[in-house]
Parts: C-alpha cells; structure tokens; sequence
C-alpha cells in the first residue's frame, strides 16, 4: 500500500476510535479528564520504558493504561476528599506530567522518546515504522495497535452500551437498579487510556484532545439519539482526518495539527449551521416567533 | 411480611448526623407520604434504603430480606433536577431503561421491552411524545416520563422523591391517578412530599420525619397538629393557620 | 551547592531569574484563587495552550523573536479562546467541560500547524519558540526576565487596587450587579489578568504546566483558611516558594526544565496541606475523630452504667 493511504488508513482509525469513545465523555461531562489522561500517558511509557527497557507496544499499552486509571483515582480521590473537580483534574495530570518530563529528561540518553514527539505526534513516520505480528505480514505499528484497540472499543461498548447510556444519563438510579456505576465509569476510564495511547504515538497527546472531544461535540450539536451521536462522531472523525492529511500535505505543515485545526473547523460550521441546534437556526426560530 | 421496615437507622455526612435513629415500618399496598422540613433527611432516607449512600448505624429489610438491587423489587424516582436533559434521547428511551433491570447484562432490550414501555408511557397520557426529545419536554411532562419509567421497572415498593414539584395541575392530577392505579394493584409506594395540605387527601399513612423519626403510622392517628408542632419545631407558625383551615374542613 | 549559593548571590541574571519566577508564582497564586473560587481553574489550561498560535502568529507577521512582541500575541489568542469557551457555553447544549477541551486542543492544534510554518521561515530556528512549550526560565536573560518580573508585579498591583470588586464578583455576581458595579466589565478584566499571567508564565513554565501554578497553590491554600484575603496570601506565597524551588533546581541540573519542578514542589506544598493542615488536614482530621469517638465511647459506657445502676433501684 502506498505511503498515503496507510497514513490516511491510520489518522481514520485514531479519528473512529476516539470520535466513538469521546462521545460518552461528552455525555458525562468528563472531557477535561480525557486531557489530563491524554496528558499523564507520557508518564506510562517512559514508566513503561524504564521497567521493560524496551519500546514495545504492548507495554506502552499497558504502561499508559495503568497510569490513565491512575490519573482517573487520583482525581476521585481527590474529589471525595472534597476538592472541586476541575482543580483535583488540575492537580493531578500537571503532576504526574511534570514528573514524566523530569524522568524523560533524566534518562534521556536512553529513551528514544522526545516530548516534542510525544505532544505533537508524527503520523509522518508512521507507514514506516513496522512491525511483526504472528502470521501477518510487516504491517505499521500504529496501524496494529489502533485496530487492536477499536476492536476492544467497539466490543466493549457493544457489550456495556445500556449500562454506559443508563449511567452517563442517570447514574443514581442506574445504581438503585444495581448497576455497578463506579466499575463501568473505571471500564471507561480504561478505555480512554488505551484509546489514548494508541493515538498518542500517531498523533500526539494534544490532537488526541480534540480527536476525542471535538467529534462528539459535533455530533451532539446535530442529533438527539446517541447511537447516531455515536456514528455521527466516527463520520467527523474520518472526515477530519482525510481533510485534515490533504489541507497539511498542501501546505507542507504538521499533519496531526491541521487535523485538529480541521477539527475545529467542523465544529465551527456544525456550531452556527447545524438544522436544530445551530446558532443560526435558533436565531431564525427566534425571529419567527417574535414576528408571529 | 412488611414491604420496609427500618431499624435504628443513622446516616451521618461528617459529624453531624443528618438521620439518626430512624425506626419505622410500613404496610403493604398503601400510600405512603414521608413529610418533613428541608433538611430532614428525606432524600437522604430514600438513598440510603435504596444503599446509594452509606449507613453508617442500623438495619434497613425490604420484604424481610436485605435489599438488593437485583432482586428487582423496587422502583425509584428521583428529583427532576438529578439528569442532564441535553442528553441525546427520547421519552420512548428514557422509560426504556426502566426495563435495563430485568433485560440483563449483554443483552439488548426487546420487542416486548418496548411495547411495555410504550404501555407505561400510555398510562402517564404521554404516548404522543415517545419520540420528543427530553428537553423539549415541560417540566411536567419530564416528571410523567419518569413516572412512566418507574412503572416499567414493574416493582413491588415504589419511591418517589418530591414528583410534585413544579409541575402543572394536569400533571398532578396525573400523578394522582397513577399512585391510586399502583394502591389497586396491591404495590406500596412511599412519596416525599412537603406540601402540608394535601396530605391527608393523598396518603394513608405518613412518616413524619426530623433527622429521628417523629411519629409514623395511619395519616389520621399521626397526622396531627401536634405532631407538626414536634416535627417542625417553630417553623410551624404560619403553616400552622392552613392546617387549623384544613381541619376545620 | 557552593556553585548555587555564589550564583545566588552574585548572577545578577539569577537573581533576576528568581525574582522574576517568584513575582510570577505570587501573580497566579492571587489570580488562581479567583480563578478556583469562580471555578475557571481549567479556562487557564485553555488559555495556555491557545497563546501557541498567538506566538507564532507574531512571530510570522513581525519577523522578530522580540519577546513583547510575541506576548502580545499570545494575548489575543488566549482572550480570544477565553471568550471562545464563554461563548460556546451560553449559546449551545455543549457544557463547560467540553467547550475548554476543544478550545484548547483545536488552538493547539493550530498552534502546532503555526509553529511548522515558522520553522520554514529563514529566521524561524524553531528552538526559540519550542521553549515556549515546557518553559525554560533558567536560560532567560536580559530584559525579557525583566519584563516578566515586571509585568507579574504590574498584575499583583492590579489586582490588589480591584480587590474588593473581584471579591463580591466572585461570591455573588447577581448582588454585584444590583451594587452597580460593572460586571461585565469586571468580568473582562479579570479574564485579561488572568491571561496575562498565564502569558507571563509560559515562557517560565510552559503552555502544558502553566495551569498548575494557576490550580495547585490555591487548592494548597485553601487548606488554611477560610478568608478570602488570607488565602490569596498563602497562595502567594506558595506560589512563589514553588517558582523559587523550581528556578533553583534546574539551575543546579543542567539542561533541566523548570516548569516540571515547579510544579512537582507546588504539588509537594498542596499535599503537606491536604494532609496536616490544622482544622482541614486530612491526618488532622483523622486524629480529631479518634479523639471524638473515644470521647463519644466513654460517654456512652457511663450512660450505661448509670442506666444500669438505675434499674437495680
């Protein structure tokens, strides 16, 4: 396949998987915790790095899970001890960041990892960077990894969509009808970690921010059905993300910024123009009623 | 055997407790009112029988069994404010997860789900909206709706946290109508309410509540001007007047 | 350790280094404590990641790395996202939460795809502007660690003269509106302040971290107190002692960040708090209630014996 699609084919995946997990971060009114996980996976890998000393995917994968719901703890922790919440996500992921960058920068010799790399991603080198596993041929890291984790996505979400609807919508009485309402928001935490490192690695900690959130927000200014919010999000993501390739290959700058910038532009547009819930819409509905 | 009965039940945020004590039972198939001032702990009763939030003393029996939730033999309605109506659905949906309990994990709920729900939503008049959006809904309408997924948990024991605040009159007499439709079939349902006079047209026994219990049995043996007088402490002055109205009635 | 305290003591671009962090710790330990209190801790994470573009929006139309020059511009953008989330708030279903998530990542986004354009400019080495990222306030000098310094003790004299004002704005903003005052103007300036030291603070801490400084010394403060007044101080003062700590570590370590070890000192400062505080801590707590509960026992074995000792009669 050619250097194109497979950077298209993974800026896909990344803008499905987060378009469809954000959503229910939307929903729950946790989008800041998704950027202080987005944030707090670098410590995973270098932790994951300094323990393994090796690059691996999987460890990443599970370095960057373990910290994420860490990050997820910390901020509930905080919480019940009676701290507001945007500040206990405040604390939280600038700490465990701060300390990721000191550990970067302290076993630098040894980690192939720059922080530049990590915020801004490279999805440039992506169709380069191969790998092996099991009978299939030399496939794109970034490309295994994001599959992997939409898979789990998707079963996942498949498998819990009532429980995850009942408790984002209604979380008292998903527990009064015996839902466990911590352990699904903890399944969700988990995936957002997951999603979030693969991503990260492709895209970098900043786009998978407005790859997670923007979509949904889109999706959630156009329709009053979540399973369509849901697919709704995936389209957006896909779309900013194949834009978002062309726009920066016609401009010659960084790919995963102008699929952000793309992103917002969406956003925008969706934002004034949207049928029922756009700005303009509800001026117009305004009008009439005052003429009427 | 008694639908609820509490033992000694205290429930404490910090220090202070804001139940404590708490000791009453109730009869099956009736109505039942739990009155107090703001910051009895009403709310708070209803949470912890349904073990949403820590006891931190006492013992809590529905139908002579430690309660839990997947016995499925209660139904809960919680104050209007405690959702995000943005959220993407529609009256259909939201009575719809009133059945989440029986459907079960891993499974989607059916056919028959639906048609359960849309008979629930028949019954609180608002089969015409199944498909509106919950913010396009009055704020009555929104309390029907979740009456509406109440009845489609098909519980024994019904909870209702303040269902008639700021709603219309239809909606009230629609409420009205659905807790005497429950009485018929034989199911209990215990309502928060703080609107003093309608008490005795609407239930037949109270709780009369103040972080202890103050008094509870058959309204017409409890629900007297002395008890308030326990129950509300000095805040009773003014409301004293519509009762001695209410009374002379 | 010698090498630090001759440096302390004779750089004089240290000692403006220090001073310079230190003023900008008081300036966002004041500000965050508002910024807590109206619970726009998090519009100040906005802010710092959307100064990005603004830099390099500066940098591309001016040509120059002048250090004013480029905070200005960061001034715009992170205003402009400021009011970007305020509006995204009032007029759609999208709550708080998100709106700050997306402004956020969509002007970072934009700021990264800025900051490749610069680097293809002949003047544009990146590296200048990278530092922008994690902050690198060791290595100012001159007149930009001036202008800092400056610009932080410009924001506490403001701030201290609109005190009142921020105060009842705060707490309750319909009554401030029924006083007569100027609540949307208000509003505006405080935004700007707040921006200000967040666009004081990136090049000391970076866009990433900034949001500690604004978030971590408040929460710590609010630990000790409960006035108002008293907990901008203690703010302050963490605030400060976070910046000096910061400043002094990667001062002794080579090629060390600071925004990293200021932020891990101001989180070190919130957890001694969290945790001893007298009234609040969480430990001080803990020994009161055994305390009470003993107390609470006694009390209640005495009640039993004299129960007890009432039924033999």
């Amino acid at each position: 396949m050619s250097y194109e699609s497979w950077i298209l084919i993974v800026g896909s995946l990344a803008g499905i998987t987060c378009g469809i997990t954000g959503c229910f971060l939307i929903l729950r009114k946790l989008s800041m915790l998704a950027d202080a996980i987005s944030h707090t996976v670098l410590l995973g890998i270098v932790l994951a790095f300094i323990v393994s000393q090796s690059m691996s995917g999987v460890y990443m994968l599970i370095g960057a899970a373990v910290v994420g719901l860490l990050t997820a703890v910390g901020v509930q922790m905080l919480h019940q001890a009676g701290i507001q919440e945007d500040a206990s996500i405040g604390v939280v992921f600038t700490f465990l960041f701060a300390v990721g960058v000191i550990l970067i920068t302290v076993f630098a010799d040894d980690v192939h990892l720059d922080v530049d790399h990590a915020l801004m991603g490279e999805i440039t080198f992506v169709p380069w960077d191969l790998v092996q596993w099991g009978f299939l041929p030399e496939l794109p890291k970034a490309f295994l990894m994001l599959s992997t984790v939409l898979v789990i996505n998707l079963v996942i979400i498949g498998l819990f969509y009532k429980e995850l609807k009942i408790t984002s919508f209604d979380p008292q009485m998903a527990a009064a009808i015996g839902i466990p309402v911590l352990l699904i928001h903890y399944l969700l935490m988990g995936l957002v970690s997951i999603t979030t490192v693969a991503s990260f690695d492709s895209v970098g900690a900043i786009l998978v921010v407005a790859m997670l959130i923007a979509p949904g927000a889109s999706a959630y200014l156009i329709t009053d059905k979540l399973s369509i919010m849901l697919l709704l999000s995936a389209l957006i993501g896909v779309a900013a993300a194949v834009i978002g390739y062309y726009l920066a290959s016609w401009l010659d700058v960084s790919i995963s910024g102008s699929m952000a910038t793309i992103n917002g532009i969406i956003f925008a547009l969706v934002f004034l123009f949207s049928p029922t819930k756009g700005l303009l819409s509800k001026k117009i509905s305004m009008k009439r009623l005052k003429m009427d | 055997m008694k639908p609820v009965v509490v033992e000694n039940l205290t429930v404490a945020y910090q220090k202070k407790p804001v139940l404590s004590n708490v000791s009453f039972e109730v009869p099956e198939g009736k109505l039942i009112g739990i009155i107090g001032p703001n910051g009895a702990g009403k709310s708070t009763l209803i949470k912890a029988i349904l073990g949403l939030i820590p006891k931190a003393a006492g013992e809590i029996k529905i139908y002579d069994k430690k309660y839990r939730a997947k016995d499925r033999v209660v139904g809960y309605v919680p104050q209007r404010g405690s959702v995000d109506w943005d959220f993407p659905t529609n009256a259909l949906d939201v009575v719809l997860m009133g059945r989440y309990g029986h459907v079960g994990w891993f499974k989607r709920p059916g056919k028959k789900d639906t048609e359960i729900a849309m008979e629930c939503l028949k019954k609180v008049g608002m089969e015409e909206y199944a498909s509106r959006q919950i913010s396009q809904l009055s704020g009555g309408q929104q309390q029907r709706v979740f009456l509406a997924r109440a009845l489609a948990q098909d519980a024994k024991v019904y909870f209702m946290d303040e269902p008639f605040v700021g709603v219309d009159a239809a909606t009230e007499r629609a409420i009205i109508e659905l807790l005497n439709e429950l009485k018929r079939q034989g199911k209990t349902v215990l309502v928060v309410h703080h609107d003093l006079q309608t008490v005795k047209e609407y239930f037949d026994h109270v709780i009369l509540l103040n972080v202890n219990t103050v008094a509870a049995g058959a309204t017409e043996e409890v629900f007297t001007l002395e008890n308030l007088h326990r129950t509300y402490g000095g805040k009773l002055s003014f409301l004293e007047k519509d009762q001695l109205v209410v009374e002379q009635k | 350790m010698n090498d630090l305290l001759k440096m302390i003591l004779f750089d004089a671009n240290t000692q403006w280094v220090l001073i310079g962090t230190m003023l900008l710790g008081v300036a966002s330990g004041v500000l965050g404590s508002i910024a807590l209190l109206r619970k726009q801790s998090l519009i100040g994470d906005a802010v710092a990641h959307a100064a990005l573009p603004g830099i390099c929006i500066a940098f591309l139309l001016s040509g120059e790395k002048s250090l004013f020059v480029l905070l200005i511009g960061a001034t715009m953008t992170g205003l402009l996202a400021a009011y970007c989330i305020q509006f995204i708030i009032s007029s759609s279903i999208i709550k708080e939460d998100a709106a700050i998530c997306l402004v956020l990542s969509v002007f970072f986004g934009f700021g990264i795809v800025l900051l490749t354009k610069v680097s293809q400019t002949p003047s544009g080495n990146k590296s200048g502007l990278d530092d922008f990222i994690f902050g690198q306030a060791a290595s100012l000098v001159g007149n930009d660690v001036k202008l800092m310094a400056g610009a932080a003790a410009v924001l506490i004299f403001i701030t201290a003269l609109i005190f009142k004002e921020l105060k009842v704005l705060t707490f309750d903003p319909s009554f401030a509106k029924g006083l007569g005052l100027p609540t949307g103007l208000l509003n505006f300036l405080f935004l700007s302040l707040l921006v200000a030291a967040v666009v004081v603070g990136i090049q000391a801490v970076g866009v990433i971290l900034m949001a500690a400084l604004l978030i971590t010394p408040a929460i710590a403060a609010r630990y000790w107190t409960n006035s108002l007044s008293k907990m901008i101080v203690i703010s302050g003062i963490f605030g400060a002692l976070s910046g000096m700590a910061g400043t002094l570590i990667s001062t002794i370590g080579e090629g060390l960040p600071t925004g990293p070890f200021i932020v891990v000192t101001a989180t070190a400062l919130f957890l001694l708090s969290m945790l001893f505080a007298p009234e609040r801590g969480l430990v001080t707590k803990w020994v009161k209630r055994m305390a009470n509960n003993k107390q609470l026992r006694r009390n209640k074995l005495l009640q039993g014996e004299k129960r007890s000792g009432f039924h033999e009669l």
